[in-house]
This record gives structure tokens, sequence and C-alpha cells, in this order.
């Protein structure tokens, strides 16, 4: 155990300079899934279950500004954060690829999935619209994906690894990396069910997900620790609002 | 004394030497759940050891025809292609030349501005006026 503790820190550091060093290497491209790619119907039927989600964020914002003076300018940061994490590209030498942090792990930490949800969808709809990036045909594809599995897979594994009184950074990093992961694997679940045609859907889905590894595999840990450095920062700088947004409990922050 | 806990607790030794050989209820609470927080750890630690190995290891493989692909490009519109779809151009076509990188450095800056004024609406005026709240070490 001793020997663990004594390379934790350096491996830690290493991991975290080798995933920087990776930021500047290279010029990149952006990702989300295209304009086009999916077929009508399936556009339809994401944006169909997309649009529910984003209402009932709307009625929960509205609800919570109104309870908590603090949230409004949470969701604003949040906002700007999830926008630009998510087109942010970022060059992964060992792929030859680039890709991007989602960034809905730290804000369906702070906010929670629902208001999560809302963020998402309009950082895609202005990507979408302005950059390019993502499209107006996958846009509930995208929200599903990055929006809705995203920030549902950082909140749950926060919320289990606190109750499992795991250490606030380690929560943070594991919710921050299965955030980017199950957005990854849910994009390839979309595309497999989406452009499969006659083809069988199971080697479809593998294949699209095999593909994603070697990318966001590296990518997954830099969100994590970029997960884990918003927490800590904020828990060290305003302990009352992750009281506020129920992230902790008040009996958690010690005086 | 030492005690062998349970596989809940990762078949670790929990450590502690007490001369008396009782524990109060909170202590050996606090004990079990350090260990399995130091067992945890370990356990993510190996985990990621794994990840970043494979990271390195994993070969660049054939699909990035050119120089930095976004997965976009050298995953999504290329397995689409094979099942014969297309992307399509986006709406408003700022993907045109130099255009494309006026509209990131416009989106960056603007996104950056917000999230700095946010920033500091919630991290620099909010804690000068509760400067009595709780100020903490991680649990």
């Amino acid at each position: 155990m001793k020997k663990i503790e004594k390379f934790k820190k350096p491996f830690l550091l290493t991991s975290v300079l080798i995933q920087v060093s990776w930021i500047f290497t290279g010029q990149a491209q952006a990702m989300h899934i295209s304009e086009g790619i999916l077929p009508f119907q399936w556009a339809i039927v994401w944006t169909l279950a997309a649009i529910p989600l984003i209402a009932f964020g709307l009625v929960r914002l509205k609800k919570q500004a109104q309870e908590e003076p603090s949230f409004k300018p949470l969701v604003g940061l949040m906002a700007a954060v999830v926008f630009i994490i998510s087109c942010m590209p970022i060059p992964v030498p060992t792929a030859g690829t680039c890709s991007h942090p989602c960034g809905t792990g730290i804000s369906g930490i702070l906010v929670g999935p629902v208001i999560s949800i809302l963020i998402s969808a309009l950082a895609l709809l202005i990507q979408a619209l302005f950059l390019a990036h993502g499209g107006l045909s996958t846009w509930g594809a995208n929200i599903i994906s990055m929006g809705l599995m995203g920030s549902l897979a950082g909140y749950v594994t926060f919320k289990i690894l606190r109750y499992l009184r795991t250490n606030l950074a380690i929560a943070g990093f594991m919710a921050g990396l299965l955030a980017d992961w199950a957005t990854y694997f849910s994009t390839a679940l979309e595309l497999a069910l989406g452009i499969r045609g006659d083809s069988p859907f199971l080697p479809l889905f593998w294949k699209i997900l095999i593909a994603f590894v070697p990318t966001q595999l590296p990518l997954g840990l830099l969100e994590g620790a970029m997960t884990a450095g918003m927490v800590t920062l904020l828990y060290k700088k305003r302990p009352d609002l992750l009281i506020k947004m129920k992230v902790l409990r008040a009996e958690e922050v010690k005086a | 004394m030492r005690r062998r806990l349970g596989i809940s607790d990762f078949g670790f030794r929990i450590g502690g030497k007490r001369s008396s050989g009782f524990r109060v209820r909170s202590s050996e609470s606090r004990i079990r759940r350090e260990e399995t927080l130091k067992a945890t750890e370990k356990i993510i630690l190996l985990f990621f050891t794994l990840i970043l190995l494979s990271a390195l290891t994993i070969p660049s493989w054939g699909f990035a025809a050119e120089k930095w692909p976004g997965v976009d490009e050298a995953v999504v519109k290329k397995i689409a292609k094979e099942q014969g779809r297309e992307a399509r151009e986006p709406l408003i076509p700022t993907d045109q030349g130099d255009l494309l990188l006026f509209v990131f450095l416009l989106a960056g800056a603007v996104g950056g501005f917000i999230a700095g004024y946010y920033w500091r609406v919630l991290l620099v005026e909010k804690r000068t006026s509760k400067k009595d709240e709780p100020q903490g070490e991680i649990s």
C-alpha cells in the first residue's frame, strides 16, 4: 500500500501531463453526428425524444431559479463551459484523430441532469447553426447522447460514489469519465440503429464503438480530470453553493 | 490487534494497533471506511493504469486518412459512407476556408467571456458577501 501511495501522485501527474501535451499537438477538426447522416425517420425519433426533455428542463430552470438566486449564474457558467468544451477538438496522438470532451458530466453533477440536458441542447443548437458542428437533423440524436446519456451517467456515478463515501475528487473523476464514455456509447448505438439499413445491428454497433475506443479512452480520462478539478475547485471556493445545489450534504463539509 | 475483514472490504487487513484490544464503534467504522477508500483507490489506480497502457499501445488504426481528422470524419462519416449514408452540407456553410476558424474564435471568445463573467459572479462577488459560509476540507 505504501508503494502505491508513493507512486500514485507521480503516476497521476504523468497521466495528466500526457493528456495535456496531446492538447497542443497539431490542428484539429470537430465531431458530433453530422448533418444528414441519420435517415429522416431516425432524426424525427430522436428529436421527438429530446423535445420533452428540453421542455422539462425549461420548467425546472424557472422553478429552481426562483428558489435559489445563485442558480442562474451557475447555469450560465455551465452553459458556457459545456459549449466551449464540446466544441474543443483535442488531438489524440495514439489514435491520430481528434475528438472533444462533453462537459455534461460536470453540468450533470452541479445543476442536475434535467437542466444539463437543456444546456446541451442550447450548446448543440448554436454549434449546428454556426459552427458546422453536428447538424439540425441530428440535433435530437446529439442531445440524447451528449445531453441525456452524458449528464445522467455523470450524475448517477457521482451520487453512487458519494453515497459509498468515495473521495470527492475520485467521484468527480469517475463521473466525468463515465459521462464521456456513455456519450460515445450512445452515439454508437444511435448510428448503428440509423445507418444499418439491412445489415445486422450488433456487428455494426461493435464496429462503431470499437472505432471510437482509441480516441475516447484517453479523452475520457481527460474529461474525468477536468471534472474532478472543477468539483474540487468549487468545493474549496464555494462549498455553500455545492450544499445549496445538493451536490454535497451540509454534514460532509467540515467547518 | 489485527483483524481480517470480509469480502466487502476487498480482503485487506485493517490497520491501527490497539493495546487494549477494544475499539469504540465510531473509530472502527472510521478505520473500515478509510480501508475501503484505500482499497477503492487501489482498484481505480490499477484501472487507469490499464486504460493508459491500452491507449498507448492500441495502434493508430487505418481510418485516419489525413492528419488529425475528427472522429466525425474518421469514424462517423467513414462508416456511414460504407453503409450508403453521406453527410450533407450544414444549413449555414461556415466551413468554408478560414471562415470556420473565425467562427470558432468568435464562439470561444464569447463563451469564454460568459464563463468568466459568471465565474466572477459566483466565486468573487458572492464570496465577498458570504465570508461566514463554511470553508472546509473534503470529507
